[in-house]
């Protein structure tokens, strides 16, 4: 009997410190996340702060976790903010490939003369508006640097 | 940062349409726009967009570069010329002979398409060769 007593308020003990921990935890999540950046999520137990999300570099991730440890009552920071891929690089073909492209491309528009020169095509001449749309969806498909159209439109 | 907002109304029908790899970047005052299609209507609407934002693409400050995904079971496709019939050619290049020619409308076989511009087909005939990818329309 005893051994049940001892037990019992063994349990009661511990679910007291457990709840008595709650609302700290939900003081601190709220406290930290108000002073997070969007896109962090921020999860509390026990004082160990989980800090999840996207931000843009590493810089932000770093300084997410500062923020975090900052806070009063912050045991732990686990840190696992995923920092934003970067931007793909622009491509931009080489002159000799992108000039027998061009060629290619504008062969089936005899009204329409290109130029190739540093990566950008320049067009003269003249089209017709369908055809228009048809012939700058082959050019922008060989990756030049810029188009400078300067077709008359019929 | 200019060009976005220019262009913020072709890259926010991009998004919703669902484009994959969309890439949006400024570099040196032109705009590149880099993304894969679901399909040639998602692609053909983003360029009635790009259309209405510069009227007949005389701006020169964007490069709108969605493809359209193909699937890789795809075995066939349809030539989508205006209404000529397509070369095929020796090998990938207008300067490359031609061998034959596939009909407009024709679906034909295709063998190959490791190369962007121009994919390996086969007609019906037996003929094989490299066709400009442009007016070919993978069918599903």
């Amino acid at each position: 009997m005893k051994t049940t007593n001892l037990l019992m308020s063994m349990v009661i003990a511990t679910t007291l410190f457990f709840v008595g921990c709650k609302p700290k935890d939900a003081a601190i999540q709220a406290a930290v996340q108000a002073k997070e950046a969007t896109g962090i999520t921020v999860a509390v137990t026990k004082g160990d702060v989980t800090l999840t999300g996207e931000v843009a570099d590493e810089a932000a991730k770093a300084k997410a976790e500062e923020v975090a440890k900052a806070e009063k009552g912050v045991k732990t920071v686990i840190n696992s903010l995923t920092v934003k891929p970067a931007p793909l690089p622009v491509v931009i073909s080489e002159d000799p490939t992108l000039s027998k492209n061009v060629i290619d491309a504008v062969k089936d528009f005899p009204m329409v003369k290109a130029t190739v020169k540093d990566g950008v095509v320049t067009l003269t001449g003249e089209i017709k508006k369908p055809a228009l749309i048809t012939l700058m969806q082959h050019l922008n498909a060989l990756k030049p640097k810029k188009i400078e159209n300067k077709l008359t439109v019929k | 940062m200019a060009l976005e907002d220019k262009y913020k109304a072709l890259t926010d029908a991009a998004t919703a349409a669902g484009i994959t790899d969309l890439a949006v970047r400024e570099q040196d005052g032109v705009l590149y726009i880099d993304g894969t299609a679901s399909d040639g209507a998602t692609k053909d609407n983003l360029w009635a967009i790009y259309d209405q934002i510069d009227p007949n693409f005389t701006s020169g400050d964007l490069v709108l570069n969605v493809n359209v995904a193909i699937d890789v079971a795809v075995t066939h496709a349809k030539v989508v010329t205006q209404n000529s019939n397509l070369n095929i050619r020796k090998g990938p290049g207008t300067d490359q002979p031609i061998v034959g020619k596939a009909a407009h409308g024709e679906v034909i076989t295709l063998v190959n398409r490791s190369n962007d511009l121009w994919w390996l087909v086969r007609t019906n005939d037996g003929e094989e060769g490299y066709c400009y990818a442009q007016y070919l329309e993978a069918q599903a």
